[in-house]
């Protein structure tokens, strides 16, 4: 069966390196299933779960926001910071969570600029959820 | 003839000089191999982006429509100026302060700084130079995030038209000995040109110019991020080669220091073992 390889890279790190057989991305037209053999395409991400199927397994990664370029056996994604669900720091997602929340309901305050904050609050809960999905699936 | 107590204090007070300057130098070494590092583990997403703009830019319907990617005619300038917080290295903070000073005087047009970085910033302020903002104490191992609102400024004003080119002076890398100060254009964006390896015809989601759109800032800031993270290093081999020196100075000094006490040592054994001689031979 064809492969596909993926790179996720940060401008600070290579996150994520790996021969797959699908990638399920959240482009800023809805979701995006990727297999072998796809289209060139360019696409800009939104914050979302990234999910890679590999050998039977799903690997599953919060990113928040960039671009996945396609072409017939690549996919490369630059993103602006992405993390394996390993890796995220709940309490660290919690905090900004809470921040950005407060910020929005504190609205009118100087500087509140409502894009940001929302911004901000979907990544902190596109952290939150990969974090608890991948929780939940190994404790059972 | 020196006073032998003065003498060996001077060689403890070397004696610890030299102790911190090589304490120093190997800090600034294990320092600078990891600014070398993070500026590597960039380098995928620098080529990725660099390519894929210079293929989007090459459209020819797309050409030159985004404003960041635009000339036009330039009345204000602004130079992102990246210096140490600190001295102790040698002559970088003076090259880089004389090549900004020097890049000014040949400008025509009004030139604005936003200084990184305490040495540039001071500089800037002591000469009277327009500082439209400053970040310091970045520290030793900034994060991406950390250098993001530096290309805000920038990006925001342009975009408003308040400055019409931006430039970058940093520590250009280029070896641990050699580190040159070096001049780079932010803005306007000008692609690489880089001859297109396979003729893909890619399908743009949502559509080119927004892509182009979204990915212009991001190279701005990243290459911001990457001209920090070389001016760490070029910091960091500069302070390591200018302790390296400080210690062997002082070691020199030591040796020096250290003959000068025997002698003196010496003597005055000498003259101590003359009035001896000379006492008993006066009694005899």
């Amino acid at each position: 069966m064809a492969s596909l390889k993926v790179d996720i890279v940060t401008a600070e790190r290579v996150v994520y390196s790996e021969d797959v057989e699908a990638v399920i991305a959240p482009g800023i037209e809805g979701q995006l299933g990727i297999l072998p053999h796809h289209a060139p395409l360019m696409t800009i991400l939104q914050a979302g779960e990234l999910v890679v199927r590999r050998g039977g397994q799903e690997d599953i990664m919060a990113i928040t926001g960039g671009f996945l370029e396609v072409r017939p056996d690549r996919v490369i994604i630059l993103a602006d910071a992405a993390e394996r669900a390993e890796e995220i720091d709940i309490a660290r997602a919690e905090a900004a969570k809470k921040r950005a929340e407060e910020r929005i309901c504190a609205r009118g305050a100087p500087g509140f600029d409502p894009a940001r904050c929302e911004a901000s609050l979907r990544r902190a809960m596109t952290r939150l959820t990969v974090a608890e999905k991948v929780r939940r699936r190994r404790r059972r | 003839m020196p006073d032998i107590r003065k003498v060996k204090r001077r060689i403890k007070g070397v004696q610890n000089i030299a102790k911190i300057t090589r304490a120093m130098e190997m800090i600034a070494a294990s320092k600078m191999r990891k600014a070398q590092e993070r500026g590597l583990a960039g380098r995928p997403y620098s080529e990725k982006i660099q390519q894929v703009i210079a293929d989007l830019a090459a459209l020819p319907d797309i050409g030159l429509q985004h404003p960041l990617l635009q000339r036009r005619p330039v009345e204000k300038v602004a130079v992102v100026h990246v210096t140490p917080d600190r001295g102790l290295c040698g002559g970088l903070n003076a090259n880089l302060n004389r090549r900004l000073a020097g890049f000014i005087l040949e400008k025509k047009s009004a030139v604005s700084v936003v200084a990184v970085g305490r040495k540039g910033r001071d500089f800037s302020h002591r000469n009277g130079l327009e500082v439209s903002a400053e970040f310091i104490q970045i520290g030793d191992h900034p994060g991406f995030l950390e250098t993001l609102p530096i290309s805000r400024i920038i990006i925001d004003d342009y975009s408003k038209g308040e400055i019409d080119m931006v430039y970058i002076s940093y520590a250009q890398f280029v070896s641990t000995i050699v580190q040159r100060p070096a001049m780079k254009q932010l803005l306007p964006v000008e692609p690489a040109v880089i001859p297109r390896a396979e003729n893909v015809d890619y399908l743009y989601e949502p559509g080119a110019i927004t892509v182009l759109g979204g990915l212009l800032p991001r190279f701005v800031e990243m290459q911001i991020y990457h001209a920090i993270l070389e001016s760490i290093a070029s910091e960091q081999s500069a302070r390591m080669v200018a302790m390296r020196n400080a210690t062997d100075s002082a070691n020199e000094l030591i040796g020096d220091l250290t003959l000068l006490y025997n002698k003196a040592r010496q003597e005055a054994i000498t003259r101590d073992l003359l009035d001896i001689t000379g006492g008993v031979a006066a009694l005899e």
